[in-house]
């Protein structure tokens, strides 16, 4: 006898959305996270008294419109705010604009402006095919079923439709570089970072690495979405947990949290259930991980427990990061050079050109903090009031790129490479350092520690071609099967991966469902 | 070590003096980097000293790697199919191994050392499997390949000229056993194990006793036609006795190239050795999956009408090609022409009767056979002494 149809480790936004769409199939579902709070990555804190942040992700732009839809989300609470521009800072304060395929300011011309227009139209049709590939499960190449056949057939087509040169040139550069895409489509240095600093967020590469092109294409697919753009969520990232924790309840699952799981309990040839740290054991017909996979081979099932080539591709897997992030609890809003309040509650980003990006890559491939970082900053309390006290306001910024494991440890870098940061801002607004009423810097450790992401990295996996597909996270574990009976994966570390998406959580959901996972 | 004075490419065995000064033929080959030798005398001789006399084997290529450690049990039972746990202290037991799909990578002996102390003597290198292996595993792996000469002395007068050797109450020692000497003030280990499925032992020193093993088993031996074997009478004793090979009769999984082309242990005969109340090991899985859904191939040894060897043959059913042979060859002692053959399933039960297709030439002229055979339970050439303890004295 099973205590429930499914568990599911973890109450992350994946881990919600999947237990959301079992039960509304009629499962009974138990959601255990070790956090004391729901939503996993979409999480607010109160970073100083009256401070509200969103402490993982900052921005929303990829949460696929049919999981808003199919669980009523915005029912259950969930309010976004206007799409934002992007607004690249130039030091000499005239910024550039990027609005949709608008672009305004730092001097753009009109060949820029036109090539822009372009670039967008075909970064849209790839989307939309990859959009396709991404809301249900990757087609295996080797051993494939009728299913996939005919998802590789369609795929096949949807790359015919797309024209010849369409078709040429997604073939030439999804395996390249956005540096070398960048230089081919456009004159103007600040455009050509700007865009490439979508392509190496939350990922340890640089401009310059390849794989790059797809990193850009996964994040342009937010362009394919209802929000066509970057949003902040009303109440902080963390109101999105609370929302989908709300609709996983309302749908019948129970969300239970501060229970930590502990390990993986494997009976003969299957898994059958999981022991929390208390020493309980609950069972299930069917466990599913929303851990990313380091965690749920290594540390939930352990490597001894699985077969050798398992093990080895689970401990291959890539899982290093290189963003930070930063948080400010500003006494007054900050004077950013050349911006007015409705631009300062866009979205900003400070990244002059892409060799800056690469420039401040390089010395955390060396496990260094370098002189220089990139920012991708939110000054969510414009728009929204109640995350600062009257008149107060938070900052959030994505930090690009802090190492790891320093050498010497983090506690011996914190506070230099912190007020550093600070010194980088105050370059772009003047007098934002007497504004600080707090101030803090989360690095690749403090993410693991809270999150449970291994290497802090929130796509649970480097998302390169290698781990991405038919081929996340590892051959033999795709398509939310995992090689042991009875786990499944339903985090980003499963197609299509990281970013606060849910199409793990609900394409996991419906394979189960289709597969008969519970009978 | 060995040094040369230049750089070679095929190294020489810590045997390499004495088994070039017998080497009447000079026939060397390649085995696994190593110049050993195809024959020293003549193939049927060398094959007969090993049935009637005594035949020495030069085995110092064999990989070999200690496993060491807390963990050291427990990594070997999830390496290998059979159950490690049942081997006792000083005993040694034949184990293959597979890759997760539940193929075959290798097939070798693990010798049980102490509680937590093992040697595992394999075919192929196995530097890079046995370290992923360790994954999540207290081990220690040492490869000792150069640090242990071995020979294998076998055949029905070699435990008389053990003991004359100093192997003092050897012919207690049962099959699978291990015993520990003293030869040269150094350690000599015995194992009473080998490739012919005869009477016989494999011996083992550091390289620095090799020569003068070689010498005084030579020595002692003389009285009892002891006689040094190459590797083609090695081949004809392991066929009659009913022992595959890697490279010859399986591929291993982890070079195979061509989907479809690796062997489970299935489909190698080998099922006994796969012992599913192991709560995990690798191939499992596979393996179960495999046992529900019926294996692709059979092996199955094969008794051939007449006396040319059916190397490579095709194996017909009517006149449907069913198999394909792997190993072949006349076996002296047992008067039969023995192949080993691949079947596609459901061919290949105890007993039933097929058509081996034989090509052979005579000064160039082709002559194509079709020579009827049958699949036999089990090796012809079993004979009493191989089990018997003691040991029968000569």
């Amino acid at each position: 006898m099973t205590d429930y149809d499914a568990i599911i480790i973890g109450a992350g936004h994946n881990g919600l959305i999947c237990g959301s769409y079992l039960a509304k199939a009629g499962q009974r579902v138990l959601i255990l996270d070790a956090r004391d709070q729901a939503g996993g990555c979409a999480s607010t804190r109160e970073v100083a008294p009256g401070f509200r942040m969103s402490d993982c992700a900052q921005w929303l732009y990829q949460l696929d419109d049919a999981i808003v839809r199919d669980l009523g989300l915005e029912a259950a609470g969930l309010k976004v705010g206007a799409r934002k521009r992007t607004v690249a800072l130039q030091a000499d304060g005239d910024h550039l604009s990027i609005d949709g395929d608008f672009l305004r300011g730092a001097g753009i011309g009109t060949k820029d402006q036109a090539a822009f227009q372009a670039f967008r139209k075909q970064m849209d049709v790839f989307g939309k095919l990859m959009l396709k590939l991404y809301r249900g499960r990757a087609p295996k190449l080797v051993d494939a079923n009728w299913p996939d056949r005919l998802t590789l057939m369609k795929l096949g087509l949807g790359l015919k439709l797309m024209g010849k040169t369409n078709m040429q040139d997604l073939m030439r550069i999804v395996l390249i570089n956005i540096y070398d895409v960048m230089n081919e489509n456009f004159d103007h240095e600040g455009l050509k970072a700007a865009l490439a600093l979508d392509a190496i967020t939350g990922t340890n590469m640089g401009p310059r690495s390849p794989n790059t092109v797809y990193t850009y294409l996964h994040r342009a697919l937010g362009n394919q979405l209802q929000s066509k753009g970057v949003v902040q969520v009303m109440g902080g990232m963390g109101a999105l947990g609370d929302a989908l924790q709300k609709v996983a309840e309302t749908h019948g699952a129970t969300v239970r949290l501060g229970s930590t799981v502990q390990a993986i309990v494997k009976e003969g040839d299957r898994v059958c259930g999981v022991t929390l740290s208390d020493g309980t054991t609950l069972r299930a017909k069917a466990v599913i991980s929303s851990a990313d996979p380091t965690t749920t081979f290594r540390d939930l099932l352990g490597y001894q427990r699985l077969e050798t080539g398992t093990a080895r591709r689970a401990a291959q897997y890539r899982t290093r990061s290189g963003t930070a992030k930063l948080h400010l609890a500003l006494s007054d809003l900050p004077a950013f050079s050349g911006l007015d309040t409705a631009a300062l509650s866009q979205r900003l980003v400070i990244a002059p050109t892409m060799d800056a990006i690469e420039s401040a890559f390089n010395p955390m491939k060396y496990a260094e903090c370098g002189p220089k970082q990139v920012f991708d900053i939110s000054i969510p309390s414009i728009e929204d009031s109640s995350l600062a006290p009257s008149g107060q306001h938070v900052l959030t910024a994505l930090v690009h790129y802090l190492p790891y494991a320093p050498k010497g440890g983090w506690e011996a870098h914190r506070q230099a490479v912190l007020d550093n940061l600070i010194e980088q801002l105050e370059a772009y607004a003047p007098g934002i350092k007497g504004q600080i009423v707090a101030s803090e810097l989360l690095v690749p450790p403090d993410f693991e520690a809270a999150y449970g992401m291994t290497g802090g990295n929130w796509h649970h996996g480097e998302l390169s071609i290698d781990q991405a597909l038919m081929m996340r996270p590892f051959p033999g574990s795709t398509q939310y099967k995992t090689t042991i009976d009875g786990l499944f994966l339903c985090g980003a570390g499963a197609h299509p991966g990281g970013s606060l998406m849910g199409l793990p959580g609900r394409n996991a959901a419906k394979e189960m469902i289709k597969q008969g996972a519970f009978a | 070590m060995i040094t040369s004075s230049r750089d070679i490419m095929l190294l020489p065995t810590p045997f390499h003096s004495r088994v070039e000064a017998m080497c009447d033929m000079n026939d060397w080959g390649n085995w696994m980097g190593y110049t050993t030798p195809n024959a020293y005398f003549d193939v049927e001789l060398e094959y007969f000293a090993i049935r009637s006399t005594t035949g020495v084997f030069d085995l110092s290529p064999m990989n070999k790697y200690r496993i060491t450690g807390p963990d050291a049990e427990a990594y070997l039972n999830r390496m290998v199919t059979r159950n490690v746990s049942k081997l006792g202290i000083n005993r040694v037991g034949y184990a293959v191994w597979c890759n997760d799909a539940g193929q075959v990578m290798d097939d070798g002996t693990i010798f049980r050392l102490g509680e937590q102390d093992f040697r595992l003597c394999s075919y192929q290198r196995a530097d890079d499997w046995l370290a992923w292996c360790t994954l999540g595993f207290d081990v220690t792996i040492t490869n000792e390949s150069e640090d242990l000469a071995g020979l294998a002395v076998q055949g029905p007068t070699s435990c008389t000229i053990l003991t004359l050797l100093g192997c003092t109450g050897l012919d207690q020692l049962k099959p699978f056993g291990i015993a520990h000497f003293t030869f040269e003030g150094a350690p000599m280990m015995v194992s009473r194990t080998g490739f012919t499925g005869d009477l016989g032992y494999e011996v083992w020193v550091a390289p620095a006793q090799a020569e003068a093993l070689w010498d005084q088993l030579f020595e002692h031996g003389r009285e009892y036609l002891i006689k040094p074997i190459g590797s083609y009478a090695l081949d004809m004793a392991r066929i009659e006795a009913g022992f595959i090979q890697a490279h010859v009769d399986f591929v291993p999984a982890e070079e195979v190239v061509r989907n479809g082309r690796t062997r489970s242990p299935f489909e190698l005969g080998l099922e006994w050795l796969v012992d599913f109340s192991k709560p995990l090991f690798n191939g499992r899985s596979a393996l179960l999956a495999e046992k529900a859904k019926g294996s692709r191939y059979r092996f199955a040894m094969l008794d051939i009408e007449g006396n040319k060897p059916a190397e490579h043959s095709f194996i017909m059913k009517g006149d449907k090609v069913v198999g394909t042979v792997t190993s072949a060859a006349w076996c002296p002692t047992v008067k039969s022409n023995i192949a080993y053959a691949q079947l596609e399933m459901p061919h290949g039960a105890v007993g039933d009767e097929l058509v081996a297709e034989i090509y052979y030439q005579r000064e160039l002229h082709w002559t194509r056979m079709l020579a009827p055979c049958r699949v036999i339970d089990g090796p012809l050439f079993n004979p009493k002494r191989r089990r018997q303890t003691p040991a029968p004295p000569f």
